[in-house]
């Protein structure tokens, strides 16, 4: 068991002929996901790697292949059309790569997706894997990977990587591990992610991996200390970067003090949870936290 | 502290511009801003003056806030005293309390008509990520730091999130003006200005319109005396003419340098030169230096689709800055490839003949191959295996 997707998942890539597309599409079948379909418009009719039907549209490989989530490769300026398209056409997950989509863009995104059924992981993501489910809908490498009982959800990329590889080497495993993306707008938060790794059987405990900005991470604590039962190791990283250049963003203000990494910790470790010191001792501390 | 943060977070890059750039924008939308004009000589300002009849405000045209009282604002009361102001002014270097020791270049100061102050208000738009989307930021006490007011008297700003589907509604704006307590014919002004930032932002992506102080004048009109508008980087696509509003001078020479070759870089104040992959993970390798003893000399995320190119752009990059005494390179990669990487390091070492000391930790692909590549350089380098090893050779190095 995992969350969000398995190996019965059904799973569509969005740019499937671009070079990303198809470069990160293999990836994902040779690590046993079941990639049904393609969408490229213009290039309906075509067959990628000789097994999977391209599409001129996801409302048509939708209801011809059954496919309920989608892999966007598209580029940021058209990111905010693909994503509107997967959701009219009731994918139920999307799960966007694409760095650099434009703020206002995410904001109609996530306006238009509020009342419907899809789910939105990202912009700005590494997508989620599920090494128990044999599932892999993003462009993590695959093989640092080990099927086990260890949650992880992140803002980060390759910090994630690192914790996972920490983990893995200790013989922790993981059941799903969920980038959320490091955009300040999302569709997923962390704690959406741990609502359900809450009621996940095969989830024992989760690590959380937030950064400096936003409060996301509060809301996290808050949720974590009502009614989070399984252990959280977490880490912030950004707790060094240094007072300096005023970005002159008002921003700021409406997040008030929650921004940095030492009030996070703080929200973190009054919720119970085992805030690492250094980034270098993730899996230690989720390993002592686990005996 | 937060500001700082803000680095970070957004992903894209916000691109700044100067302060009369912003009231030209905020002008073409309808926004009233005081009279006057951009100069670039002593002789130009003293024109304006003229134009203004006699008494004018003259100030410093930079990126870096605390130019008031770091002596960039000044009020002359004839040509003669703007020529002489502004030729102590342009062509040197201001400091501030935003700047380093070294300043900013002052190329150019805007003159304009004095405002007849009655009260000074404050008036932002931008993007909230709790809100999801745009929201208001209003403030009866204008004129001062809007962190100070947050921080002393948080009562005192209200916020109007706009629902971006059908964008801002005239009683939004109302509810805003009389929470501001101006009259009936101010609020109507207010409204307008309110309509006009909304299209604005809406129109040209911009990630922040702040006017601190929007003024009511003596004669009831209300000015945005001073203004500051941010645009996004990463809407620059369709709004290409931004580009060439850019004023690289006004920027740390190697973080536009960076910004040319898609590498996100922030100079910082230390000496350990930290090229990573990835902005979480290039945060917490700062954080890993800081907690060995030492200081990073940077933020540095060379991206996941870096080629060699890149790789020895970075390091030439950290090489060329003065204060970097070691560089540690600390790559997951996934799809970036480990023997690119390498590659790239000796690449910019060899152009530099630099003998600046490397400690390197490589995970992920042909790291085997990376490692053949170091070996052969000659290159002194220090190997790490994990996070660990490398807070312990940081460690060592300090003695």
């Amino acid at each position: 068991m995992s969350i969000l997707v398995d190996e019965n998942t059904r799973v569509l890539v969005q740019g499937i002929t671009g070079r990303e597309g198809s470069f990160h599409a293999t990836r994902c079948m040779e690590y046993g996901t079941n990639v049904v379909a393609g969408v490229t418009p213009g290039r309906g009719g075509s067959v990628f790697n000789d097994s999977v039907p391209v599409f001129d549209s996801v409302e048509e490989a939708a209801n011809e292949t059954g496919a309920t989530v989608s892999l966007l490769f598209v580029p940021a300026p058209f990111a905010q059309d693909a994503m509107i398209e997967a959701a009219d056409a009731g994918i139920g997950l999307i799960v966007c790569i694409a760095e650099g989509v434009p703020v206002l863009d995410s904001a109609r995104v996530l306006r238009y997706l509020e009342g419907r059924g899809s789910r939105l992981l990202g912009p700005n993501c590494p997508g989620l894997i599920s090494p128990t489910g044999k599932c892999k809908v993003g462009i993590m490498p695959g093989h640092i990977h080990q099927a086990g009982r260890v949650g992880v959800v992140s803002r980060s990329g390759t910090l994630t990587y690192e914790a996972v590889s920490q983990l893995s080497a200790l013989g922790l495993g993981q059941s799903t591990c969920v980038g959320i993306g490091g955009d300040p707008l999302i569709g997923t938060n962390f704690v959406d992610v741990l609502e359900l790794f809450n009621e996940d059987p095969d989830t024992d405990a989760v690590v959380m991996i937030g950064e400096i900005g936003g409060s996301m991470e509060q809301e996290a604590a808050q949720f974590i200390k009502e009614n989070f039962a399984k252990p959280v190791v977490s880490f912030i990283a950004g707790a060094t970067a240094p007072p300096g250049k005023r970005m002159g963003h008002a921003g700021a203000i409406i997040t008030g003090s929650d921004a940095t990494a030492e009030a996070k910790n703080e929200a973190l470790r009054d919720a119970g949870a085992h805030v690492v010191p250094s980034p270098g001792l993730i899996g230690a501390v989720m390993k002592e936290a686990l005996s | 502290m937060l500001e700082y943060a803000l680095i970070f977070w957004a992903g894209g890059s916000v691109i700044k511009i100067h302060e009369y750039q912003s009231k030209e924008l905020l002008a073409n939308f309808g926004v009233p801003v005081p009279k006057g004009r951009v100069a670039s000589s002593p002789e130009e300002v003293a024109e304006i003056c003229r134009e203004l009849g006699g008494t004018a405000v003259v100030k410093a045209q930079v990126y870096a806030g605390g130019r008031g009282k770091a002596g960039g604002v000044k009020l002359v009361n004839s040509p003669e005293e703007g020529v002489e102001y502004a030729r102590g002014l342009l062509g040197t270097r201001l400091v501030t309390v935003q700047t380093g020791p070294e300043g900013v270049p002052v190329q150019r100061v805007l003159v304009e008509e004095p405002a007849q102050v009655e009260r000074e208000l404050y008036l932002a738009l931008t993007v909230d990520r709790s809100a999801q989307g745009p929201v208001f930021i209003a403030s009866a006490a204008g004129g001062m730091e809007i962190e100070e007011v947050a921080e002393t008297q948080p009562e005192a700003i209200a916020r109007e999130g706009v629902d971006i589907a059908v964008g801002l509604q005239a009683f939004q704006a109302r509810r805003i003006a009389r929470g501001l307590g101006l009259d009936a014919g101010q609020q109507r002004s207010a409204a307008r200005i309110m309509a006009a930032m909304y299209k604005l932002f809406m129109e040209r992506d911009l990630t922040l319109i702040e006017i601190n102080p929007l003024v009511v004048s003596k004669d009831g009109s209300l000015v945005a005396v001073d203004a500051k508008v941010s645009l996004e980087d990463d809407a620059l696509f369709r709004n290409k003419d931004f580009s060439d509003w850019r004023d690289p001078e006004q920027e740390t020479p190697l973080e536009v340098e960076a910004s040319e070759y898609g590498i996100a870089y922030v100079k910082l104040d230390g000496s350990v030169g930290c090229l990573v992959n990835g902005a979480g993970l290039a945060m917490a390798t700062m954080d890993l230096v800081r907690g060995a003893g030492a200081t990073p000399a940077n933020f540095l995320d060379v991206g996941g689709g870096a080629d060699e190119a890149k790789v020895a752009k970075a390091v030439n990059i950290m090489l060329s800055d003065p204060d970097v005494e070691s560089i540690l390179v600390n790559i997951f990669g996934g799809i970036l490839r480990s023997d690119i990487v390498a590659r790239g390091i000796v690449r910019a070492y060899d152009e530099t003949k630099s003998e600046i000391p490397l400690t390197i930790r490589l995970q992920g692909v042909q790291v085997d191959e990376a490692r053949a590549v170091l070996d052969e350089s000659g290159l002194q380098v220090s190997f790490a295996e994990t996070l660990l090893d490398v807070e312990a050779r940081l460690a060592e190095s300090l003695g």
